[in-house]
């Protein structure tokens, strides 16, 4: 790298602001091999995923051999009686539900937090943007005990509850609201004769919509992504989450029959739908890696 | 809408109701607590009770009554099982491990996607978008599946890089040693380089052109602008996202638990502190051990969190 540089200031020393060709060369390559190193990985995903049990392991990984795909969704399909479905849906249940619930408990919160004034607003903002530094894996074997000891394990609530309570979300939240919703206009509303729960409902989540989308987007991805969480609290194969079940194919793999052609695919599978929800909201992404960063 | 904005100079007609935005007062303290009521109760339950009820559990202990296999029932035990855990070498020895290989991934890791961010300054606009959604491919893809791609890359039987290697007439091994290391804290670089590398880049954007405009002009070199002028700007954001990814890196485990299917004699079940809690609670059953191990764990975190919360604010101030 040093040496490079130090060609480049010896071969162009009049010139000045315009990088040198070789210089351009030099970033455009080191760019490349850092895009292959990230893309190649998926590409043996890819592959492996249409190549049956022999030809994964005779032939070469990262080029195609006969096309297996469409048998290889059919053995999927087949495993106990369409499971692999199931837990789609149950990925898309846990995310959909998980983030919508906790973006509307986090905008409310984080509107009470911005918008009133009462004794203790400080020390339970202090509370809050603590919590939020807590890796949540910290506190899984906890909740555990908790939800054991109440019944809660291996109901959906044992991981949707979890979920709703997010106190980075409560933290964008108040600044959403602090940012987005004037003071003045809850005022307005006020006068007009409007309830606080009419004010925050029709006027307030209006206005903090470009947040509460934000807000959204990150817990969809943590939730799909989640792994820890569901492994802890579920046990009936049927209630999993996509990542949950893959896993459990992964320790079968172990002992009974060769999952890994199932595994493969069923892992190329697990990441269409994030793939699609990440597209479609892809104009709040940026900012939405941003506000994720700040945690 | 229209509605609302009647009204909002009905406000701006009374000044009196404007310059006491404090007016609320009492029923400002009602309201804004039941707008935060669902997360209280929410917050109660998902953190107060459950931190409180393992720390009671971690003072019980299992003692089987009479000899042999009579039915256990969970007794009163002070702080035995803390001081156990402080003489517990394997304990500490994960926790050590996790912290020593975390810092050295962390910096692996940011400096590959500083070097990113500052290539990507470096090429044309259209370029830098093309290779930014490459990048950023990674970050886009699930923990648990880029991580089981990545056991497949490392299993003896289906590995494409061993295939490579020995056409090439050389050998490669993933695991054992320093290998483990090593394989682990590429996996762990390859989910976060992207992500990183677009932090970094957003910070670069945030400087002030005016800072390198000059240099520009007097002929600096682009590397050179990057290493004098751009990266040590940049150098308080760095450490702190390096400080704050090591607190997450302390927490270690769905990755290691995976990589265990292939290399089981490599990667023991405390390689890291989390992996030993969760053998503890859900293999060897004993509940209230693990719980003091969680709560241990939270502290050691928690101190890590303040001294990194401390040097950092002594570094801006």
């Amino acid at each position: 790298m040093s040496s490079a540089s130090a060609t480049n200031t010896a071969t162009d020393s009049g010139g000045g602001a315009r990088p040198t060709r070789r210089a351009v060369a030099l970033t455009t390559a080191l760019l490349i091999v850092f895009l292959l190193y990230s893309l190649a990985p998926t590409w043996f995903l890819l592959v492996a995923s249409t190549k049956n049990q022999t030809d994964l392991y005779s032939t070469f990984g990262l080029w195609f051999s006969s096309n297996h795909l469409a048998d290889n969704f059919q053995a999927i399909w087949d495993y106990h009686d369409g499971v692999f479905g199931r837990w789609i849906l149950n990925s898309v249940l846990y995310s959909t539900v998980g983030a919508a619930g906790s973006t509307l408990v986090s905008l409310a919160a984080g509107y009470g937090l911005a918008k009133f004034g009462f004794r203790g607003r400080g020390a339970l903002f202090g509370v809050i943007v603590g919590a939020s530094l807590l890796p949540s894996t910290l506190l899984a074997f906890p909740l555990y005990l908790v939800f054991a000891e109440i019944g809660l394990t291996n109901t959906v609530w044992a991981v949707l509850i979890p979920y709703f309570i997010n106190p980075f979300g409560v933290y964008l939240g108040k600044v959403y609201a602090d940012t987005s919703v004037p003071t003045e206009l809850m005022e307005a509303a006020r006068i007009d004769g409007a309830s606080e729960t009419r004010i925050f409902f029709s006027v307030a989540l209006r206005l903090m919509r470009t947040g509460g989308i934000t807000i959204f987007m990150l817990d969809f991805v943590n939730i799909w992504n989640n792994f820890f969480l569901p492994l802890f609290m579920l046990n009936g194969e049927r209630s999993f989450p996509v990542t949950l079940g893959l896993f459990s194919w992964v320790q079968q793999a172990q002992t009974a029959r060769d999952m890994n052609t199932l595994v493969l695919t069923g892992s190329l599978l697990s990441i269409i739908p994030l793939a699609v929800f990440m597209f479609a909201l892809q104009k709040y992404w940026r900012s939405g890696i941003l506000m994720g960063s700040l945690k | 809408m229209s509605t609302l904005t009647r009204p909002a100079k009905v406000a701006t007609d009374s000044p009196a109701r404007r310059t006491s935005p404090r007016r609320t007062g009492r029923r400002g303290a009602a309201k804004g607590l039941l707008f935060m009521m669902p997360f209280l109760i929410g917050f109660l339950l998902t953190y107060v009770v459950p931190i409180g009820y393992a720390f009671s559990q971690s003072l019980h202990e299992k003692k089987s009554s009479g000899i042999g296999f009579g039915p256990t029932k969970i007794v009163y035990a002070g702080f035995a099982n803390f001081s156990a855990i402080l003489s517990d070498g394997t304990f500490w020895t994960g926790m050590l491990r996790t912290l020593l290989f975390g810092a050295a991934q962390i910096t692996v890791m940011l400096g590959v996607s500083l070097l990113l961010a500052l290539l990507l300054d470096g090429v044309a606009a259209r370029a830098v978008r093309f290779f930014r959604a490459g990048l950023l491919i990674p970050y886009v893809i699930p923990g648990v599946v880029s991580t089981l791609i990545w056991l497949f890359l490392y299993s003896p039987t289906a590995s494409p890089i061993i295939d490579i290697a020995n056409r090439a007439g050389t050998s490669v091994t993933f695991f054992g040693g320093i290998d483990t290391y090593l394989s682990l804290g590429n996996l762990l670089t390859w989910q976060g380089i992207g992500f990183n590398m677009i932090l970094i880049s957003a910070s670069l954007q945030a400087l002030p052109r005016e800072l390198y405009e000059a240099a520009r002009l007097d002929g600096a070199k682009e590397w050179r602008i990057a290493w004098s002028i751009k990266v040590p700007n940049i150098t308080g954001i760095l450490v702190l996202t390096g400080m704050f990814s090591l607190i997450g890196r302390l927490q270690l485990f769905t990755e290691p638990l995976f990589l265990r299917y292939v290399a089981p004699e490599s990667i023991s079940t405390d390689f890291t502190p989390m992996l030993e809690i969760f053998d503890r609670a859900f293999k060897t059953g004993d509940y209230q051990y693990a719980a003091a191990e969680s709560l241990v764990l939270a502290v050691v975190t928690g101190v890590l969190a303040f001294v990194f919360y401390r040097v950092t604010n002594r570094k801006v101030s």
